[in-house]
């Protein structure tokens, strides 16, 4: 386990701590099973770190610090099954929530929770392995989800249903969301933003990782969605771009106070930041996966840099 | 027989009077699906979606997790079809307590392919945790409701709007899972659900004139389709047996009575009547249900097949056709 930090150390100071352990425990999985999201570390890490560390206001982890087993899916017979948003604290009025939409992040999700403290490291094992919650593509039982939203744009418009309960039972708490650029193209997002809009859910963040990539390849190329923030505007909602790896341009948006229009931070950011090698393989950065040994050893001597500049 | 109006409407808003739980949400369509005796008398639990049905969808799950019950209201071909995934993963993946009320099912519309929901059991039945209810009558749209109180997860409803029968006595009510026996006989054995059961019962009596007798049992639960008075009923028709059902007879009615016929070994022709695989179009409800055969002269003449005889009954000889407008003074527009 990652040591606590300092009294002393800012929030940034451990913001930066975690998302470069975000991006090294990723890069070791990445390194250990010859394939996983990578990219999206890369380009996420600083938006987990800040949302996790400054943005969030979550009490501890109410869940097993290693993962529980599978335990069946939700049914009328089955009263065992369990959601994984137990790693994101009790609900409480006050408290905000964390719904998380791109489930193929999943990986980075869980990095998090072990670089803050939420997940013990050797939950990680069990990632991907048969009868294990930790799953590649996380669904709500997953450590971290609260909702099943592997298929795109869903989670935005039940996050919304949860705002608005919340707004009726006058709660104070707001609800996060994690979402990401390619989400855009699926014309459920924007029905959710007319809905949040219209009902002046302002006590929802959304942060977005632009970074541009998607699937096929550059989101630019294979269907170009921007101007992101124009749209975004034109359907009601506060938007503020900044740089996704500027961790007080994260968290400064989160500090605005609600003033009636849902909001969206669109983080800016490099989907192979602090992993130059990566850039060799642009524009298909969806899923890396070595195609040599001779490639695998970049990496492996890249990861070896990194052990060396994060102490633990 | 007496016919009441505007049933589901009336009833919402007087069931849901003592359930602060309960939301509405309509996506555009609010008379035509009667919320608006609701919407008038709780604004504030009325939730208007706009022509958001994917989201409405999703939406309503994330309503359902924060413990309120979220009706949703619309065509039933705009609930399948447009939203499907939304309903898997969002609704009946997490068996989350979601009513989604499907207006106009089947040819009960004259709006053509695009507003007839005539797959929609078949696609909704494969569906895990989602159960599946249709009404038939006053009666079953009044006491619906309550029934919808004992099943914790999400329902889909086949629902009727503006003018309808009541067959059924209102100390009968809605029964989950059990079939309703309408008549007693050992010559065929008939299984009828929504609208269909209208019809059959047009022709019954003249069937029995002719010395035919018909086991008529009327389904209102589609999924779980367990009720063992089915089986028993299916083994002991001498002919065999017929489904009359306002849907494709790929995946509705007709084949759950295929499947449990298998599955216990009973040995009976099976003959189903509903649209036979193919898409219908925009006409009157007599029309489309006279030209696809979900009519009592159709089941008339598949009775006749089944018993390999003529039975000279034309349409003169049926009960009376119960008339409908389609522009009434209870929906002006048709849709």
């Amino acid at each position: 386990m990652t040591a606590s930090p300092s009294p002393t150390a800012t929030w940034q100071t451990e913001a930066t701590r975690v998302a470069a352990g975000i991006r090294r425990r990723v890069l070791e999985h990445v390194l250990r099973h010859n394939g996983g999201y990578m990219s999206q570390a890369c380009s996420s890490a600083e938006l987990f770190a800040a949302l996790y560390t400054r943005i969030m206001k979550l009490g501890p982890s109410i869940a097993p610090a290693v993962p529980l087993p599978f335990a069946g899916v939700p049914s009328a017979t089955n009263p065992h099954a369990f959601t994984g948003a137990g790693y994101n604290g009790p609900k409480a009025p006050d408290l905000d929530r964390f719904i998380f939409s791109p489930a193929h992040y999943a990986l980075v999700l869980y990095a998090t929770l072990i670089e803050t403290g939420r997940m013990a490291p050797e939950g990680l094992a069990q990632f991907n392995q048969d009868g294990s919650t930790v799953e590649m593509i996380g669904a709500e039982h997953s450590p971290g989800c609260e909702v099943t939203s592997g298929s795109l744009g869903q989670a935005i418009s039940q996050a919304a249903g949860i705002a608005l309960a919340r707004k009726r039972r006058g709660e104070t708490g707001r609800t996060w969301v994690m979402l990401t650029d390619g989400e855009f193209q699926e014309g459920q997002t924007w029905e959710a933003f007319e809905v949040l809009s219209a009902y002046k859910l302002d006590r929802v963040g959304v942060y977005v990782d632009v970074n541009g990539q998607q699937c096929d390849g550059r989101m630019e190329d294979v269907l170009n969605i921007e101007p992101i923030a124009e749209k975004l505007a034109a359907f009601g909602a506060r938007v503020v771009s900044v740089d996704g790896h500027d961790l007080d341009a994260l968290a400064a948006p989160a500090e605005l106070e609600p003033d009636g229009r849902p909001l969206v931070v669109l983080a800016y950011t490099d989907p192979c930041r602090c992993l130059e090698p990566m850039r060799a393989r642009a524009p298909k950065l969806h899923y890396l996966r070595f195609t040599s040994p001779d490639e695998r050893a970049v990496y492996q001597a890249f990861y070896e840099t990194l052990l060396t500049g994060t102490k633990e | 027989m007496e016919i009441q109006t505007k049933v589901y409407a009336r009833r919402l808003a007087e069931w849901a009077a003592d359930k602060p739980e309960v939301l509405v949400l309509s996506a555009d369509l609010t008379s035509s699906v009667e919320v608006d005796v609701f919407q008038k008398r709780y604004p504030d639990r009325f939730l208007s979606m706009g022509m958001t049905e994917q989201n409405m969808h999703s939406l309503a799950g994330g309503l359902a997790r924060e413990g309120f019950l979220p009706f949703i209201h619309t065509f039933a071909v705009f609930i399948y079809r447009r939203a499907y995934d939304q309903i898997c993963d969002s609704i009946a993946y997490p068996n989350l307590p979601v009513r989604m009320v499907g207006f106009l099912p089947g040819v009960l519309t004259p709006g053509g392919i695009t507003h007839q929901a005539i797959e929609d059991v078949a696609v909704l039945r494969a569906l895990p945790n989602l159960t599946i209810l249709e009404v038939g009558d006053a009666t079953e749209i009044e006491s619906v409701l309550d029934v919808s109180r004992s099943i914790k997860g999400p329902i889909y409803l086949r629902m009727l709007r503006g003018e309808v029968p009541r067959l059924f006595a209102t100390d009968e009510p809605f029964v989950f899972n059990k079939a309703r026996q309408i008549t007693r006989g050992d010559d065929v054995t008939l299984f009828s659900s929504g609208v269909s059961t209208e019809e059959a019962m047009r022709a019954t009596s003249v069937l029995r004139e002719r010395g035919v007798s018909i086991n008529h049992l009327h389904i209102s639960t589609l999924k779980p389709f367990t009720d063992p008075a089915v089986v028993e009923a299916a083994a002991a028709a001498r002919h065999g047996v017929i489904t009359l059902e306002n849907h494709s007879i790929i995946g509705g009615l007709g084949t759950c009575v295929a499947e449990v016929m298998a599955e216990h070994g009973v040995g009976k022709k099976l003959m189903r009547l509903g649209l036979p695989d193919v898409f219908a179009h925009g006409a009157s409800r007599p029309y489309l249900m006279r030209e696809y055969g979900l009519d009592a002269l159709a089941l008339v003449r598949g009775v006749e097949r089944l018993l390999g005889q003529s039975l000279n009954i034309s349409e003169a000889d049926l009960n009376a056709v119960r008339l409908q407008e389609v522009h009434s003074a209870s929906k002006a527009e048709a849709l």
